[in-house]
């Protein structure tokens, strides 16, 4: 028993040194991530979570666009691309690998005293881009539609537009700065609607169904929920990864990182 | 001692110099991408579609000018009549109390205007209204009357405080009530002081982003005092953070400031010619 005891412990510890996902704690380098504006929180407290591991490696994020990511990572003039929406065929054809690091939700918000329940696809749509005016064309009660939105360029925009159909359709009453704004301003206005990451829309505003699909983290990992974007990092198939960058793509991948990401607001895939 | 004097003054210009020289050289290549007719006169601002962006200023240089000048309208008067209480009419123990308190009202930081509009205006506009949203053109108009007044007052009780008594009591021993005399004989011999307060008040409303980001509506329609629209400040305030760096996004951008700049630049020039012009007539 003794005899095999010590080469067993061997093995084992070998084996932890092999397998294990913490990246030394002494690894030095610079790692480039260049993409999605919308990731800029997620990036935040991913980078801030990952200097405390290892301290001699720094993480750059430059919010350059989700086009301006793929290219960059494509052509090495990062070392991570970001991307808040699906890789397209060319990207992969190209050498694009992507992976999945977390997910984010549009959620669509009305005021409290608004008794909306359930919007189709097809009626967010018609209320987006001027077709439906009025609350009683949805039989919630009486008044015009004030349309909330977000100042163009920014993600939770551009996300929400392409995952409704209504890319550069939109007619918006008004148009605010910042997700907060538009939260607190549908909240004040009985006759408003709006769309805000799933993560600000809290107590103050009614978050309505899509499809009798309600927003909650469950529908939005499952699929069901069709607002949602995946938050990927984008890689070159074909070349290798520096060690620095290969540790923080693990770590953002890992189930440590899944607990930050809600501190940004994301959910976990 | 004076070598210090000097190269404080210089440093002063050189930075102004320097602020006009990067706005021309950030802000010429859009417009001259776009065609300075279409930026100048172009009725619609959509930077960030995919296939056809548009950057026509048109609706946010008018929605400047009216705002500022609805301010003006608002404001000035107003302002105007309370500097003559407090200069002229007050009880001396109440505008000592009263002349403190407005000038702190100056020192209001612009985004707390903003936010008592966004809480209590425009809510109250769109009920008294009865519109879809009450953020809107009128309701940025109040927000600046109400910002430029302080300033207002102060120049103004300041500059009416400067009339010699000598001119009053003249006006008053040939017959003229109080109030003739304040209007007719001390408003017109402070009326450079005056005139710089509303030069002030001008720069000020136009100048303005923070306060009317959060109550005008930000959409650039065509201006109409119901509807919700944007001004040349708040259309880069509120597209800067998402312009990606080099994109024809962000250089329309510059040229916005640019614009803006060159605006204020005149219209400071036209008040103070036809304002102070007539000083010496």
């Amino acid at each position: 028993m003794q005899k095999r005891f010590l080469p067993v412990l061997m093995l084992c510890l070998l084996l932890t040194g092999c397998g294990g996902r913490e990246p030394p704690a002494g690894l030095q380098g610079t790692v480039s991530t260049d993409g999605s504006t919308s990731m800029a929180d997620v990036m935040a407290v991913l980078q801030e979570a990952f200097r405390e591991k290892c301290p001699g490696v720094t993480v750059n994020y430059s919010g350059t666009g989700s086009g301006a990511g793929v290219e960059a990572a494509l052509s090495g003039a990062c070392d991570i691309g970001l991307t808040s929406r699906e890789l397209r065929p060319e990207e992969a054809a190209q050498g694009a690998a992507a992976h999945l690091i977390a997910l984010d939700a549009v959620a669509v918000v009305v005021n409290p005293c608004r008794p909306l329940e359930d919007l189709s696809l097809e009626r967010l749509a018609g209320i987006f881009t001027g077709r439906i005016t009025t609350w009683d064309q949805l039989g919630c009660g009486e008044g015009p539609i004030a349309v909330y939105g977000r100042e163009a360029g920014s993600g939770t925009r551009t996300a929400f537009e392409d995952l409704a159909g209504v890319a550069d359709r939109c007619a918006y009453t008004n148009i605010y700065g910042s997700t907060g704004d538009v939260v607190g301003s549908v909240a004040s206005n009985p006759n408003a609607i709006g769309y805000a990451s799933l993560a600000s829309a809290g107590e103050d505003v009614r978050t309505v169904k899509i499809g009798s699909v309600p927003c909650t983290e469950d529908t939005v990992r499952s699929g069901d929920y069709p607002l949602r974007r995946p938050f990927l990092m984008v890689t070159r198939r074909d070349a290798r990864l520096g060690e620095a960058a290969s540790a923080f793509l693990d770590f953002a991948r890992s189930g440590e990182a899944a607990g930050y990401l809600s501190l940004a607001g994301a959910i976990a895939p | 001692m004076g070598v210090l004097l000097a190269a404080c003054a210089l440093a002063a210009v050189v930075f102004l110099l320097l602020i006009a020289l990067y706005l021309i050289l950030a802000g010429l290549p859009a417009i001259r991408k776009a065609g300075l007719g279409e930026f100048l006169l172009g009725t619609v601002w959509d930077s960030t579609n995919a296939e056809a962006p548009r950057f026509g200023i048109l609706p946010m240089l008018l929605t400047s000018l009216w705002g500022a000048a609805g301010a003006v309208v608002l404001g000035v008067p107003v302002g105007f009549f309370t500097a003559v209480y407090l200069a002229k009419a007050a009880p001396r123990p109440l505008a000592r109390v009263l002349r403190p308190a407005v000038s702190l009202l100056a020192g209001i930081p612009s985004v707390v205007y903003g936010l008592v509009g966004m809480c209590a205006l425009v809510p109250a506009l769109r009920a008294a209204l009865d519109l879809p949203a009450g953020d809107s053109l009128l309701a940025a108009v109040i927000v600046l009357a109400v910002m430029i007044l302080p300033s207002v007052i102060d120049l103004t009780t300041t500059a009416l405080e400067a009339v010699p008594r000598e001119y009053e009591e003249g006006s008053l021993a040939l017959g003229a009530t109080e109030a003739e005399t304040w209007l007719r004989v001390s408003a017109p011999a402070a009326r450079s002081g005056i005139a710089a307060a509303v030069v002030l008040g001008v720069g000020r409303a136009l100048g303005e982003a923070m306060a009317i980001l959060m109550v005008a509506g930000n959409v650039p329609n065509m201006p109409g005092l119901l509807r919700s629209v944007r001004f040349l400040t708040t259309g880069i305030a509120i597209e800067m953070n998402y312009a990606s760096p080099g994109s024809l996004q962000r250089q329309a951008l510059f040229s916005i400031g640019l614009v803006l700049f060159v605006f204020i630049l005149l219209v400071n020039l036209l008040l103070n010619r036809t304002l102070k012009g007539r000083k010496g007539a």
